[in-house]
């Protein structure tokens, strides 16, 4: 096909509007703006909603902002018809919405409910924004895993094991050393405990990984919840009673109004868990070890034909994949909970693997949708205490929504790694 | 560099794959490996790659016993392979999988992608080679995919480079190209292993030839020798490389086109508006690059495409927007251009896969159940007709060899009363021997006054079936000629450029 021009299908299509899901988004967009503006209609709201930017320590105090609910609500919904109808433009000129315009709809969208929600009250906008941060740790530390074990084509359901495993580990180490240090290397071993169960049947017994993984959930839960009530419970004080990182201010930046509190008044865990964003995004990409994992997970045979082990490389990547998910669960019995209990991850494992989905099996997009579903069951926790007028029910169902939502609605047309479930054999 | 191969034997629990085989490629020569699919050429490729390991038998490099424990210690010893199936990830940029396996790194492990880049450009600008070290390899055309393949092994100092199979998944133009590099790689002092069972590439550029069959070298042949000799050799028989067919009687007009238009779901127009018709009794063979809308002509033909317009008329009666089925029982035989995907179902057995095309009605199904007895003994003689070398009846399709695949399916689609048969690509990937007998039944089938249209990208095979011939070139017909036509004068119909004096 060098010397011959190009054959027909590679003549420029005149057919936009025929791409599948262009008008998705803004369906989505017009969906939400509606149902943003029923709320009021239906149930509309006396008073000020007030929220609150400031917290102690900050270098200045930026002053409580107090608007009328009502008013608040209606602009944003005509905010949100305007990116609505931008969006329905760009459709229809056969463009995606850009993803800028997504966000500043979602941000809009949650302000006008928000408003909607705390009317006659007073919203901490800082601590729903830090809560959300740490909500998020464990799942962000199990999407990294699940990236990481996905690229080097192993697919890891098994994140929920891996957390709860993690906490019991971190649980039961740092009670007995009274070192929290110490339970975050149990954690990180915990994890590639059920890590290394994972490799052993998918990549050298070649078992279908998605039941694997289920399974090993399963044993995990069943193994702790045994351990817990025949163990634990007898002997809560030595064995379940784990001392707890402090929480840790660094100097000066801790005292920004707004992103100090939100981001540098954390424990050690978040500041752990920048680095380690950090990390996997650049080694995956731009790293002798990251070319040879995304390699071993697109086309292992291709990689063994240039000399690279594809069965160790891949043991490794999940044994890795296996530590970071442990950290995360490490966050439940050092830092959130004070001692372990019974499926105390209530899933979470599940949601970062939609993370990992949704972020298209990358560290960096799969990280800011675990945060998404942080701030999700933050808004369900803050709004419960501030007391909302919506079911505390409903508001439970929140972060599962919208983990459905993302991934069913908002994904478009992602591309898991080609050779990601399925076992190498050579020859 | 010399490599030599001395003694190889590779089982496969009885299976002896290569039975004491001994080859030399010395430095600036192209080596011929001929031999049938199956006769244990690849294998013989794989152990000197080190994929697999030798049970006997030692590989020497300039009189050095070398023991491979993987690709890796075959390439420092500077083997570079060019696989049958590209050995690149599709997602790499070029220069990412020209690095892949010996990265050039800087501070703690980060990758070095200018230095590959360099490399890259370095090596295609020796060859000529036009290649954007930062383009995808999924954007790129095959050629160039394969070009992408020689430079991976030339960047890490092959000096022997095995080519196996490398015209498989080539054009006629292609081909010729890359028999230019093979030429230029040979005269810059890198010795070649060529593995090939098509004997007019290997006349044009072997240096050396070693015959393999069933495993063993029988016989090494000059590059002088005749086609008609090295197919000999290569089979164990005198093989009819023309098929000897008698001029065509056509009968009535048997099929007639019209106007007919194909899409697909994305709207792209794949045939644009042609007519041909065919007689009884004839063979229309198309010809063109691939990807010029031949697929979905005969998909469109047995009612496999989703948008077409205009008209099929087989015997006077409308074919677009039938049914698959009716398309069956309107007497349309389909030998699809995929065996693998299209053509069979790999883990049913033979005998079922005789039956496909008659899972609903007499004679196999009754009443809703199976006639196993009658399928066995249908099978059976089908089997026995085709010359199909299995086991039995009851042997799983995808254990076959790929000639033996394909001889299921012309059997599976021949053994019925045909009122037409479109062939598409009928002896890809099949031995000289099958070729043969595949050929000659097409010829049959049309003797017996059944209209055929056969689809190929091979010219030679156009050329021996064709009484006419249609040339696609974008979805157009370019014209249809008589078979008789030259090579030269397809090639240029095949690049869009109308001849004189053709019909239509």
């Amino acid at each position: 096909m060098s010397t011959v021009d190009l054959p027909v299908n590679s003549e420029a299509p005149a057919v936009a509007e025929r791409i599948p899901g262009l008008w998705k988004t803004p369906g989505v967009m017009a969906a939400f703006t509606v149902l943003v503006a029923l709320l009021v209609l239906i149930r509309p709201r006396s008073g000020d909603s007030t929220f609150r930017w400031s917290r102690d320590g900050d270098w200045f105090t930026i002053p409580d902002i107090s608007l009328p609910a009502n008013g608040i609500v209606w602009t944003a919904v005509a905010l949100c018809l305007l990116c609505t109808a931008y969006a329905a433009w760009n459709a229809r000129a056969g463009r995606k919405t850009p993803l800028v315009l997504v966000s500043a709809f979602a941000v809009l969208a949650v302000s006008g409910f928000m408003s909607w929600a705390v009317a006659g009250k007073t919203l901490p906008v800082v601590g729903l924004l830090a809560g959300a941060l740490a909500l998020a740790v464990p799942l962000v530390f199990g999407a990294l895993g699940g990236v990481l074990g996905e690229r080097a084509g192993v697919v890891n359901i098994a994140i929920d094991g891996q957390l709860l495993f993690g906490a019991f580990g971190a649980a039961i180490a740092a009670s007995l050393t009274g070192s929290p240090w110490v339970g975050l290397i149990a954690a990180m071993i915990a994890g590639m405990l059920v890590a290394l169960l994972l490799g052993l049947f998918a990549i050298t017994y070649w078992v279908e990984q998605v039941i694997v993984g289920v399974v090993l959930n399963v044993l995990v839960i069943g193994f702790t919840s045994f351990m817990f009530s025949q163990v634990l419970s007898e002997n809560s004080a030595a064995l379940n009673n784990p001392p707890h990182f402090p929480r840790l201010e660094i100097w000066v930046l801790s005292g920004i109004p707004v992103i100090g509190p939100i981001f540098f008044r954390q424990t050690v865990l978040v500041y752990m868990m920048y680095v380690a964003v950090f990390l996997v995004a650049w080694a995956l990409y731009r790293s002798k070890w990251g070319l040879r994992v995304r390699a071993v997970g697109e086309h292992p045979k291709a990689a063994d034909t240039v000399g690279i082990n594809v069965i160790a490389t891949r043991y490794r990547t999940v044994l890795l994949a296996g530590a970071i998910a442990g950290i995360g669960g490490a966050t439940y019995t050092l830092v959130s909970v004070p001692s372990f209990g019974r499926e105390m991850t209530g899933g979470a494992g599940y949601i970062a693997l939609a993370a990992v989905i949704f972020g298209k099996w990358d560290p960096i997009k799969a990280t800011l949708a675990a945060l998404l579903f942080g701030f999700a069951s933050n808004v369900e926790s803050v709004l419960s205490v501030i007391g909302s007028p919506v079911p505390s029910q409903f508001m439970l169902m929140l972060p599962y929504v919208v983990t459905i939502f993302a991934v069913a609605g908002l994904v478009g047309n992602s591309r898991a790694p080609a050779a990601d479930g399925v076992p190498y054999r050579k020859g | 560099m010399r490599l030599a191969l001395r003694d190889i034997t590779k089982r496969f629990g009885s299976l002896v794959a290569n039975d004491h085989i001994s080859l030399t490629v010395e430095p600036g020569e192209i080596h011929c490996l001929l031999g049938e699919n199956g006769a244990g050429k690849s294998t013989l490729m794989n152990v000197l790659y080190g994929l697999y390991q030798a049970d006997e038998g030692d590989i020497l490099i300039d009189d050095e016993p070398q023991h491979f424990k993987g690709p890796g210690d075959a390439m420092a010893a500077g083997i570079g392979m060019v696989h049958q199936h590209f050995m690149l990830i599709p997602v790499f940029t070029v220069a990412e999988n020209v690095m892949l396996g010996h990265e050039t790194t800087g501070f703690a492990g980060s990758l070095d992608l200018d230095a590959a880049r360099r490399r890259v450009r370095e090596i295609s600008d020796r060859f000529g080679f036009q290649v954007d070290p930062d383009a995808l390899v999924e954007d790129l055309p095959v050629g160039v995919q394969q070009r992408v393949e020689i430079i991976k092994a030339l960047s890490r100092d092959a000096e022997v480079l095995v080519f196996d199979e490398p015209t498989a998944v080539l054009t006629p133009q292609e081909t010729d190209e890359l028999m230019a590099i093979m030429r230029q790689l040979k005269e810059s002092g890198t010795g070649i292993v060529f593995i090939t069972h098509k004997l007019r590439e290997v006349r044009e550029v072997a240096d050396r030839i070693t015959v393999i069959r069933r495993g063993t070298v029988v016989g090494e042949a000059s590059p002088e020798a005749s086609n008609a000799e090295l197919a000999a050799l290569m089979v164990g028989r005198p093989v009819e490389l023309k098929v000897h067919k008698d001029p065509a009687q056509p009968g009535e007009r048997a099929l007639v086109v019209s106007d007919l238009t194909v899409a697909d779901e994305t709207g792209h127009v794949h045939i644009d508006g042609i007519s041909f018709h065919i007689d009884a009794g004839e063979i229309l063979a198309v010809a063109g690059v691939q990807g010029n809308g031949q697929t979905e002509l005969t998909e469109a033909m047995v009612g496999l495409a989703p948008h077409v317009e205009g008209s099929i008329k087989l015997d006077g009666r409308e074919i677009v927007g039938r049914s698959v089925r009716k398309a069956l029982e309107a007497g349309i035989g389909f030998i699809p251009e995929d065996r693998q995907i299209e053509g069979l179902v790999s883990n049913f057995t033979i005998a079922e896969n005789l039956m496909l095309n008659r899972s609903y009605d007499k004679p196999f199904v009754s009443r809703g159940s199976l006639n196993l007895k009658k399928l066995d003994t249908f099978a059976k003689e089908k089997l026995a007709e085709y010359d199909v070398r299995a086991p039995g009846v009851s042997t799983l399709a995808g254990q076959l060899s790929g000639g033996n695949q394909q001889k299921v399916v012309v059997a599976r689609e021949l053994s019925r009363d045909l009122r037409l048969l479109v062939a598409a690509q009928p002896t890809r990937g099949v031995d000289v021997g099958s070729i043969e007998f595949i050929h000659k039944q097409i010829v049959a089938a049309r003797d017996s006054g059944v209209p055929v249209l056969v689809v190929s990208s091979e010219l030679d095979e156009i050329s021996a079936l064709a009484d006419r011939i249609m040339v696609l070139y974008r979805g157009r017909v370019v014209g249809i000629v008589p078979a008789d036509t030259s090579r030269d004068t397809l090639g240029l119909m095949m690049a869009g450029e109308s001849p004189e004096g053709s019909e239509s």
